[in-house]
């Protein structure tokens, strides 16, 4: 797990393993680990639309299928140019 | 005419550094059949009634340049030109560049539309995140602009 912005800062670290107790398991079913987990990301999280996430370096809906490592990241909607 | 250092230069990159807008300009000036350029450039902007002290811009380093290539790729097949993006990272002062994105092309109105396209998706694709500090003190996350996701939306397609 990569966290930027403000999810970093709320977690309180950039990144972390996590373990899913599932096969088949979606983006949707890490969020709602990581919202057990880090109680200061529950409320954001359950919000549609105010995370958004990339699996592998790309942009990722809540229906992607995960596989083992691969790299998800949490960040707010993005601010550049 | 084109200075050649323009033209070792990655023409999509992210960098903490500042970058030369004419050796951008000439890089894309020195491409076979170039007739114009189109370059936008925005700067770290300080409004009058609240001033900011300094921008810092996050990044995703594994996914940026990925995401600006296929932006930068997008418009070139789109508008028939040659892009270049170039996009700061780091803790920026008010006046300081933050990105150029470019295009050239055979005549004028490509490069305009494709200019104004890469700067269209890259507010709202490419994986940054601005943080403000302000000169009273207080310092915050800006927030994304619905108007920008709008403008991404009316060239009417994802880009990829």
């Amino acid at each position: 797990m990569l966290y930027f912005a403000w999810l970093r800062e709320r977690v309180g670290q950039a990144e972390e393993e996590v373990d899913l107790p599932l096969t088949e398991a979606t983006l949707a079913d890490l969020i709602r680990v990581l919202a057990a987990r880090h109680p200061a990301l529950d409320d954001a999280l359950a919000v549609p639309g105010l995370v958004r996430a990339a699996v592998n370096q790309d942009f990722a809906h809540v229906e992607t299928v995960l596989a083992d490592g691969d790299e998800v990241a949490l960040f707010p909607p993005v601010t550049g140019g | 005419m084109a200075d050649p250092a323009g033209r070792g230069l990655r023409p999509v990159r992210a960098q903490a550094e500042d970058f030369d807008p004419a050796a951008e300009i000439d890089a894309l000036a020195a491409e076979p059949g170039t007739g114009g350029i189109a370059s936008f450039i925005g700067v770290v902007r300080s409004d009058p009634a609240r001033p900011l002290r300094a921008m810092t811009l996050e990044h995703y380093p594994a996914m940026t340049e990925r995401a600006l290539r296929g932006i930068a790729e997008a418009a070139e097949r789109r508008f028939a030109v040659r892009a270049r993006i170039v996009h700061r990272y780091g803790r920026l002062l008010p006046g300081e560049r933050i990105v150029l994105a470019a295009a050239g092309a055979p005549h004028r109105q490509a490069a305009f539309s494709a200019a104004a396209f890469l700067m269209d998706w890259l507010k709202t694709s490419a994986p940054f995140w601005k943080h403000e500090e302000y000169l009273d003190g207080t310092s915050g996350w800006v927030a994304a602009r619905s108007e920008d996701d709008a403008a991404a939306l009316r060239w009417n397609a994802a880009i990829r």
